[in-house]
This record gives structure tokens, sequence and C-alpha cells, in this order.
């Protein structure tokens, strides 16, 4: 597979707080990865270090092959870095040829990218007047002025109003079905969960995991149970070798396994111990479960 | 470099409030000069025609135009830091950054613009002042039209220095109206050290020390032309002699100012966290 980005043992210290530590991960063409991990963890230093903002403390990153200095690689990289950040007295237009000149691409592909992302009537209106979304939409017309070949959005939904959320992940997935890499950080999960393939989680600025998204945990799912014989049933899964924590909110218990099992099993092992169960259904966790697992796990 | 000069020049032109000051940094120079040309007449005693005093006479001519057009730099100064102030604010630097532009290229393209900008207003000075010349002066040999041209150099050094510092002020404060009020409280400060070695040390190296500071460098380029004119109407008073030529180690001091603000400003962004 051939490498866009390769980051290896990147640190980056505000002071005393380290925001990124030893961080080591690879991007590799026509995936697409987010990077997730709650607000503070240290995404949007990392993407702030690659994308030539933020200086690193120590370690190092090279784009694509290495070969490339990281001014140079910027130009076939397109960014969007939290809020959308253009000149207000111009037009979009205006905007939009302002980054051309600053990427050395021809005008002529504005016109084509602000109809991606359904701007094209409001081409001459200055960018004061737009709304929250059709801002975060003109950014993204503008990351993609040089076809780059790797896209990069940093919370791109954020603040937006559902439609708003809706449109942005409708022209990310489209854009991501044209073959190009997506890099996505969020600190949403379903937002990942909807439109990645890989992912990189990050606690305080280290890795917890990279691989890809239905490989993050090696669980075997778990039961959620009800019966009318609440305590004994409690009792029984206590006792039980397969079962690691159990958690009880009211009525419902929630019991995680440890080894493989399947429902029917473990009703007919509940049947013959005289337990009948009024609920049963067994379960993989959400990457929103996953991701709190892993999180709270260290 | 021309991609620089374009990238800067669309930011500051498409901008209102910066396009109305260029605008004024230009055209103000030339009303004091068609001002100064008109003949005033003090209710019917006397008319008083500065044309007839003989500043608009080659070579001083020169000396005068560049001395008043420069009193008008600050407008383009305020261009200057706002561009650097809105861009933080903005932080459409983060965002040129990102699009590919870098911190070198960021800090190029607004010095080109200042040193574009310099030039043209030292060769709309220089024209005007050719043309007012050849209008009113009572000489107009080639000999001494060009005769103290370098005041026409003068000016534009002075002009790309001073914009390096404001620059400068611009990148450290990130604020335009700190930046301006730096600006103040450098002057002030010169001022007092000034003051401080003249009457700690002796006045000769006070004076030469002080000759060295940014602000005191620039306007030793070119010294006020008031005593001049004074000087042409009473060549006997010999007290009033003083030096106002430009000197190479005057716009040598101010180049390496001008050096030392465009380095500490990439120097600065560089060491930044955006």
């Amino acid at each position: 597979m051939e490498p866009i980005l390769t980051i290896s043992n990147l640190t980056k210290k505000f002071g005393y707080l380290t925001a990124v530590k030893n961080l080591t991960f690879t991007i590799n063409k026509g995936n697409v990865y987010g990077i997730l991990g709650p607000n503070g963890s240290g995404k949007s230093t990392t993407l702030g270090i690659v994308l030539n903002v933020v200086n690193k403390t120590q370690g190092d990153f090279h784009w694509f092959d290495g070969n490339i200095t990281t001014h140079d690689a910027l130009k076939k990289v397109g960014a969007i870095i939290e809020r959308p950040n253009f000149y207000s007295y111009m037009t979009a237009e205006q905007n939009l040829k302002l980054v051309c000149r600053i990427k050395g691409v021809d005008h002529s592909k504005i016109e084509e990218k602000l109809d991606i992302v359904g701007l094209l009537d409001r081409k001459t209106h200055k960018f004061r007047t737009f709304s929250l979304g059709m801002k975060q939409r003109l950014a993204i017309a503008s990351a993609l002025l040089n076809d780059p070949e790797i896209l990069i959005l940093d919370e791109p939904t954020n603040g937006l109003d559902p439609q708003g959320i809706h449109q942005i992940r409708q022209i990310i997935k489209d854009i991501a079905a044209n073959g190009t890499t997506i890099l996505l950080a969020s600190h949403l999960l379903d937002e990942v969960e909807k439109v990645c393939t890989h992912v990189v989680v990050l606690r305080k600025g280290e890795k917890l995991y990279s691989g890809r998204v239905d490989e993050m945990i090696n669980s075997h799912g778990f039961f959620e149970l009800k019966a009318k014989k609440h305590d004994e049933l409690l009792g029984a899964l206590e006792l039980h070798d397969n079962f690691g924590k159990i958690k009880v909110e009211g009525e419902l218990i929630t019991a995680f396994l440890n080894e493989p099992m399947s429902a029917s099993d473990f009703n007919q092992l509940m049947f013959d111990r005289g337990i009948l169960l009024s609920h049963l259904v067994k379960r993989k966790e959400s990457l929103e479960e996953q991701f709190l697992q892993l999180t709270d796990n260290k | 470099m021309l991609r620089l000069i374009q990238l800067e020049l669309q930011k500051l032109w498409l901008n209102k409030a910066s396009r109305v000051l260029i605008i004024i940094s230009f055209i103000l120079p030339f009303t004091v000069l068609i001002l100064s040309s008109i003949k005033i007449n003090f209710f019917g005693f006397f008319t008083l025609e500065l044309g007839e005093l003989g500043i608009f006479n080659f070579p001083i001519i020169w000396h005068i135009t560049t001395f008043f057009a420069a009193q008008f730099k600050f407008f383009f100064a305020i261009v200057v830091v706002s561009m650097i102030g809105n861009e933080y604010s903005n932080k459409t630097l983060k965002q040129n950054l990102i699009d590919g532009l870098s911190k070198k290229e960021f800090i190029l393209s607004k010095f080109y613009t200042i040193v574009f900008f310099s030039l043209c207003a030292t060769l709309l000075i220089g024209l005007a002042t050719f043309a007012i010349g050849m209008y009113y002066s009572s000489y107009t040999e080639a000999s001494i039209i060009f005769r103290e041209v370098d005041f026409l150099l003068a000016y534009f050094v002075k002009l790309v220095g001073f914009f390096s510092l404001c620059l400068f002020l611009g990148v450290l404060v990130k604020r335009s109206a700190f930046a301006l009020g730096f600006l103040f409280i450098l002057f002030i400060a010169e001022s007092i050290i000034y003051g401080i070695m003249k009457w700690k040390i002796n006045g000769d190296i006070a004076d030469k020390i002080h000759d060295l500071f940014p602000l005191q460098s620039m306007w030793n380029l070119i010294e006020q032309p008031i005593q001049r004119i004074i000087m042409t109407k009473f060549p006997d008073n010999t007290d009033m002699v003083y030096d106002f030529a430009v000197h190479w180690y005057e716009i040598f001091i101010v180049l390496g100012w001008t050096a030392i603000f465009v380095f500490f400003s990439f120097f600065l962004l560089k060491k930044r966290d955006l």
C-alpha cells in the first residue's frame, strides 16, 4: 500500500502540558481514516503539526514517500481546520481565487468545486453573508481546488444544524467514493462510524488504537437481559466464568462476555436453572461503547 | 515573487478600508505640494507666494518634497499593521499556511508589497517633483536638477525601513491598534534613552548612539529642510549651517534595521504555534 502520511514518535509539548505523546501511525492511500478522541486529546495538534502550523517538539513525520518538502506536499493536500477561515470582505469566488494563487492552481477549477458543494449560485456573494453551513461548504470547496490526494477534515460538522451536518457528510461520502483518501478528526463517534474504514484513537495525546474500525476491540459482545427472578439471574451470572463485567440499570442487566457464547446456549442454560428470561438480546458494542471502554480502561 | 505580490495586493485592494488608506497615502502628499504652490493673499497687504521663496528650485526641491511626503507614511503604516493584525484575528494566516503558503513566503509577500508600495510612492513623488521643479525652478541645467536626486533614494529606503518596522511590530503583537501603540512607545523610548545618555555620558557619544536607533536613523535620512530654506535666505548666518546631505552610512543603518525587522518577523512567526 502506498503511504500518504507517515508519523513516527511525534511529540508536542506546550510548556508542561504534553499534547501529543510519542505518536506513530501511517495513513495509506485510498482509505477513509478517522482520528477519534475526546476534546483536548491532541487531534487538532497532531493535524496542526503535519500541516506546518504547529512546531513539533520531537519525532518526525513525512508526506508521501518522504522525498518532498512539507511545503510542496501541502500543495497536494486539502485541509480544513476547525472553523472556516476566509476573508470576510471577499466574495466566495475571490476567496477561492486567492487559494488558487497560493496553491498555484488554475482558476478554472473554481466553478466546478463550487458546484460540488452547491454554492455556485452564491459565488458573487461576500463571505460574511454566508451561514456557518455555507462557510463550511466553501471551506470544503477550497480544500478540493487542487484535486488533493488526501483531504483532511478537522471537526467538519462542528456547530452545524442537522441539515448542515447531513449535507457535509453526503459531500464527504461522495468525495470518498471517488477514491480520495480522507482523514477525519472528530469526537462524534457515529460520524466516524458512518464514514470511516480505519480509525486512530487518541487519549491525552497517546495512541490507544489504530487499525480497522471493526477490529477495534476483540470483544465477544454482551447480553441485555431481564427476568422476573432478577436476583437469582444476577447470582447465576456472577458465578459463571464466561461473564466479566455486569451492569445493572433498574430491571435491565447488561452482562459482558469473556468467552464466545451464543444466545440460545445461554437461554438453555438459564432455563435449566429455572430462570425464565423475559428479555434477551445479544449485541456487539457500538463504536461509542467500544470507544468508551477503550478510553476508560487506561 | 510576482505571485506573492499579487496575493497580497488582492488581499489589500479588495478590502475597502485599506484601499481607501492606500489611495489617501498616495494622494495626500500631492495636495500639500499643490497647496504650497498657491499664492496666499493677506487682505491686500502683501502676497505670500511660496513658489517665489525659492523652495521649488532645484536641487532643494528634492529635499523639501521628500521630507514632507515622508510625513504621510503613517497612512500606509496603518495598512501594514492591519494587514498582519487581520490575518491573525481572522485566522486567515493559519488557513494560508494550511493551503500551502510557507511562513517564509507569507512574510516575503508582505515585505515585497512594502517594497512595491515604497517604489510606487518614490516614483510618483520623483515624477511630481521633477514636473513642479521644471515649472518653478530658476535653474534647469541637468547637472543642477539631478544634483540631490539621492533624496529620492533616501525617501525610498526610509519608507521601506519604516514599514518593515511596522511589519515587525504587527507580527510581534498581532493586533493592529497595539502595534501602532508600540510604535509610539518606541518613539518615546528613543527620546528618553537619548536624554539619559546625554545626561550620563557625554553629548557626542550620545548623539552617535542615538543615530543608530531605528526611528532616529530613519529620520536622519532626510533632515528637516526648514533650516536649509532659512539658510538660503541668510547665507551670512553661519550658526545655521548643518549637515542635511544623505550619507551612505545613514542608508546602510536603515537597511540594516530593515533586514533585522524582516528577519525577526520571520523568526517570530516560525517559532510560533498558530
